[in-house]
């Protein structure tokens, strides 16, 4: 797959995000892409949106846990760059009309006060270099048709990565049980599904840690003031307009995301 | 809900209960040969159950709450969870080894226990009122055996099979409740190093202390209270796991710590 390839299918992703369209899968189009193509493709798209004017301000992992993980068949996580216009602040409402194919996700975001600069990057040097932790929300949106994707898809896709929303809840991770506390989600008042840390690659830092080191070998960098989404700890929730989540972490604390505009498909 | 069995049906089926559950043979559910059986008919047996076994010695010293999660609540059809009596025969140390010979089909669930100071009488008895008459909670695993052949499973047999009761093992680290958001706590239960279930305590009933609550209004229907000093197990957060000889099995609880047991032949 030569150069412009890589270009054109990156190209194709930013443009179904600019028209709210979908593509066809790339694997199914008979193109034979790699992992790492699917990372240059990404690279492409993001590229796109960076000239378009925003900036990376962080990652987001994902493909954390088994059950996702047997479904892709792919037995470690991946990665995808968070930039400026993803980041929902304020009331923490998310505009439908403005995503795909949304669907939300409990999460525990780390923010870094120190570079992590992979390989040989362990969970203690996570602790070590994390300014702080909050609950969040990522709504996960596809550019590919019904999501119907392969782990090169949602790579070359940028993770499937559409917006997020922040708590405004801190913790120190000196301070939590990042492994076992708890995760509890509310939809519309009513619970939802419960879970734990563990559920994030046995712990939250250990997918903070593997993105290090994966970004480390990669050369792309990891610096102080990123947020990174750390993985799912919840299934993922089905969301249309009048749709109120809240989760809420143990030994940590809340965070709540409304939703309006038309019904998510 | 009324009694339909005789006395003398009521003593009849106790027996072939307690056979099962002291000689481990699985016996057809008691609906098949009484089909309009009815729960209050499953408490008549399972108290008829409790009495004989106190008059041969045998110790009350709490009850347990079954059926606790709504998922579980919504599969089965019923809007209240089952209860079952807890005697010092089934109790088992933690980090030891629990015999299976004496078991029929034994599945584990971890669990938050109550111990109470203060007795507890219903009807109307609240989450509120459970948290003020508790001198401490711990985290629990409890074994439970169904006595009926091939998983076949209805309410009113299980009731008078005692909930499935058969062991529980309190331990890990006792806490006072004030100084704990119940809901959010994080459980992990690990057979043989492997995780295999993950949960917050808020998939019991949205807060342990409402399946509490509940047991102790259902104590009254029987015109039973629960008296100071009682040991309770609120339900399963997550669901219920199968062992055999050999596993070795720990539930890792966020601020509760753990408890690990073996399971032999």
């Amino acid at each position: 797959m030569d150069k412009d390839l890589i270009n054109s299918l990156g190209d194709e992703l930013y443009s179904a995000f600019l028209t709210r369209s979908t593509i066809t899968p790339f694997t199914e189009r008979d193109l034979d892409i790699t992992l790492e193509q699917a990372y240059q493709i990404q690279q492409r798209f993001i590229a796109r949106r960076l000239e378009a004017g925003e900036t990376v301000v962080g990652k987001k992992i994902g493909v954390t846990s088994k059950p996702v993980q047997q479904f892709l068949g792919v037995y470690q996580p991946d990665f995808g760059i968070l930039t400026s216009d993803m980041l929902i602040a304020g009331d923490n409402v998310i505009d439908l009309d403005g995503l795909i194919q949304p669907k939300a996700e409990a999460e525990l975001a780390f923010v870094l006060k120190e570079d992590l600069n992979g390989p040989g990057i362990t969970a203690m040097d996570v602790i070590r270099a994390t300014d702080y932790v909050v609950p969040c929300f990522e709504i996960v949106d596809s550019r590919i048709t019904d999501w119907k994707i392969k782990i090169q898809d949602t790579v070359a896709d940028n993770a499937s990565c559409g917006v997020y929303v922040l708590g405004d809840v801190q913790g120190d991770p000196r301070k939590l049980d990042l492994t076992l506390a708890g995760m509890v989600l509310h939809k519309n008042g009513e619970l939802y599904s419960t879970s734990v840390g563990a559920a994030v690659q046995g712990s939250p830092a250990n997918a903070v840690a593997w993105l290090a080191n994966t970004l480390g070998e990669l050369g792309i960098p990891f610096k102080a003031g990123e947020v990174i989404l750390s993985g799912s700890q919840s299934e993922l929730v089905a969301v249309q307009h009048g749709d109120e989540l809240e989760c809420n972490v143990g030994g940590l604390g809340r965070c709540k995301v409304k939703f309006s505009g038309r019904s998510a498909v | 809900m009324k009694t339909t069995l005789s006395r003398e049906a009521v003593v009849r089926l106790c027996e072939r209960v307690e056979g099962a559950q002291t000689r481990a043979y699985a016996i057809p559910k008691l609906t098949d040969e009484y089909p309009s059986m009815t729960m209050a008919d499953g408490y008549a047996i399972q108290t008829e159950l409790r009495k004989r076994f106190i008059e041969q010695g045998h110790k009350l010293i709490g009850w347990k709450a079954g059926l606790t999660s709504r998922a579980k609540m919504k599969q089965m059809g019923v809007d209240q969870p089952s209860i079952g009596f807890l005697t010092d025969k089934m109790a088992r140390p933690e980090n030891s080894v629990i015999s299976t010979a004496d078991l029929v089909h034994p599945r584990v669930e971890c669990e938050i226990a109550f111990v109470t100071r203060e007795k507890l009488v219903g009807p109307g008895c609240t989450a509120e009122d459970v948290l003020q008459a508790t001198d401490y909670v711990l985290p629990a695993i409890e074994v439970i055996d169904s006595r009926f052949s091939g998983f076949k499973f209805d309410l009113e047999s299980v009731v008078a099979d005692n909930g499935s009761s058969a062991r529980f093992v309190g331990g890990g680290r006792p806490r006072y409740v004030d100084e704990l958001d119940l809901p959010t706590i994080g459980a992990v239960l690990e057979k043989n190093g492997e995780i295999v279930e993950m949960g917050a305590a808020a998939a019991v009933m949205d807060h342990p202390a409402a399946a509490v609550a509940m047991l102790v209004n259902i104590l009254a229907d029987m015109g039973e209270e629960l008296p100071a000093g009682s040991f309770v197990m609120s339900g399963g957060i997550t669901a219920a796991v199968a062992v055999s000889p050999g596993d070795h099995v720990i539930a890792r609880f966020q601020e509760l710590g753990s408890i690990s047991v073996r399971f032999g032949e």
